[in-house]
């Protein structure tokens, strides 16, 4: 029982007296609102309290999503990041997978589309650490049937020869180094006359005369003089021809139809054999090694470099024949580049 | 111990026969009530209230006094139509302030009755008036002349039915 002083008696008893009266009050009182008066007090009593538990209980969350929980998402958020990263990481892996799928589907398909002609896909694995020259590597050596003085193409166009072979690689002198060339002959007036590099990306066409026509965007093929690679092959396309009143040819820019600074993947021709037709064409069919009474055939050597003797008289060629594009995926594969 | 100079001050507690509290608030209320009937011009006096004073002041307990207080206003408020707890909060208040002032001071003495009962009346109808207020929202003035007048003539009927009241005390 609560110990009362006695002065404080008479105070507490008056207090506990006037508090019951009003509770009575209130217990007889409607206001306005129809309801007793003690039910206002009650409900007024109350609620406060209520809202002061839903503003302490909104406080204490909110610190809590706001601060402690935000050092959790903090940690969260490093370890998304990492993991964003490393999806980017993947994403840009499996997109160049997915583009070596697509080039080698093509490649493939070329390969399938002439299999008549024997062909050894490789993937090109390093470049000449010299700058003035235009060497790759090749992941197929002799061990793989690679030998000197084959040519490499790629389904756009021609890309150059083999230079040296070793076991397990061997080194391909492309188009544009300065001491290569190719046999060549304009589409459409079907004017033979050497294509050489000269270090440069672009190529130079020559011993074309001033007389001939040429247009920008016309098509260069090989033409099949050089021994190496099989005619009406894609050489690349003519840039601008300017004529040179001095030594009466022209100055013929050629632009590679092989890109030849992004080669990853190449075929190297094992035989010197032409591609066979397509259905429908009206391309005369191409004999393998064909001597051609075109003297420019003897400017190609195994061991030389493939620039053509512009004295020798030029023959009327057949019309152009398009290099077939890669169709279906391959069916299948010499082996692994 | 007594010490040398020290005055002890002594103030009396009045007991009362047995029943005249009772009989002397039941009196009070059917007076009140008797009275209002035929002589309207008595509805000035407050005998409940006139009552819890003087047995306030008499007695000189203070748990006494607001007992009895409460026990005549809650009496007075079933008689009326005012809620049960109006006039109970005004006269609990008045017998508490009453036995506690009562409890220190000498009140026998007539101008000192006629004074007290002055205040009390205007205590009275200030805590009615603020209880009316709060509770009941009903406004009401706090002063106003009939009130002025009603207190002197409760203070002067103080003064004539004190006395007589006197008349019922046990002697100590």
């Amino acid at each position: 029982m609560l110990a009362i002083p006695s002065r404080h008696r008479s105070l507490t008893l008056l207090a506990v007296v006037l508090g019951l009266q009003l509770l009575l009050l209130a217990a007889q009182i409607k206001r306005e609102q129809q309801v007793r008066l003690i039910r206002v007090w009650a409900i007024e009593c109350v609620t406060p309290l209520g809202r002061a538990a839903a503003w302490i209980s909104d406080g204490v969350y909110g610190a809590w999503s706001g601060y402690v929980a935000l050092w959790h998402m903090r940690k969260e958020n490093v370890e998304l990041r990492a993991e964003r990263d490393q999806l980017k990481m993947r994403n840009a892996e499996l997109a160049g997978r997915a583009a070596e799928a697509e080039r080698l589907s093509a490649l493939l398909g070329f390969r399938d589309a002439h299999s008549e002609v024997p062909m050894l896909p490789a993937r090109v694995i390093g470049a000449s650490p010299d700058v003035g020259s235009r060497i790759v590597f090749l992941s197929r050596g002799s061990r793989d049937g690679v030998r000197r003085d084959l040519g490499v193409i790629t389904p756009d166009g021609v890309v150059g020869k083999v230079l040296a072979v070793f076991p397990d690689t061997s080194q391909v002198l492309l188009l544009s180094d300065k001491e290569s060339g190719v046999g060549a002959l304009l589409a459409t007036s079907r004017t033979q006359a050497p294509v050489n590099g000269s270090g440069e990306p672009l190529l130079g066409m020559e011993y074309v005369s001033n007389e001939v026509k040429v247009e920008a965007g016309e098509a260069v093929l090989t033409s099949g003089q050089d021994r190496i690679f099989p005619k009406d092959l894609p050489v690349g396309t003519v840039l601008e021809a300017k004529p040179d009143r001095h030594t009466g040819f022209q100055q013929i820019k050629v632009k590679p139809a092989a890109r030849l600074d992004q080669l990853e993947e190449v075929l190297v021709l094992l035989t010197r054999q032409e591609f066979a037709p397509r259905k429908g064409s009206d391309a005369p069919g191409g004999s393998p090694s064909t001597p051609s009474s075109n003297g420019a055939s003897n400017g190609a050597s195994s061991g030389a470099t493939a620039r053509v003797n512009p004295a020798a008289p030029v023959a009327t060629p057949p019309p152009a024949r398009k290099l077939p594009a890669a169709s279906a995926p391959a069916s299948g594969s010499s082996g692994p580049l | 111990m007594e010490y040398p100079g020290h005055i002890e001050h002594h103030v009396e507690v009045h007991k009362f026969h047995t029943g005249v509290v009772t009989g002397t608030v039941i009196l009070a209320l059917v007076l009140e009530t008797f009275l209002l009937v035929h002589l309207r011009r008595l509805d000035v006096v407050e005998l409940p209230l006139l009552v819890t004073i003087y047995f306030g002041l008499s007695r000189r307990n203070a748990s006494a006094g607001l007992l009895l207080g409460m026990a005549i206003g809650v009496a007075q408020d079933s008689l009326s139509h005012t809620p049960l707890g109006l006039y109970g909060i005004a006269k609990t208040v008045v017998g508490f302030v009453a036995s506690s002032i009562g409890a220190r001071i000498d009140v026998e003495h007539p101008i000192s009755r006629f004074a007290l009962t002055l205040v009390f009346f205007h205590l009275h109808n200030v805590v009615f008036v603020l209880t009316k207020r709060l509770v009941l929202a009903q406004h009401e003035p706090f002063m106003t002349t009939k009130l002025v007048f009603a207190s002197l003539v409760n203070a002067g009927v103080a003064v004539i039915l004190f006395p007589l009241l006197d008349r019922f005390r046990k002697p100590s």
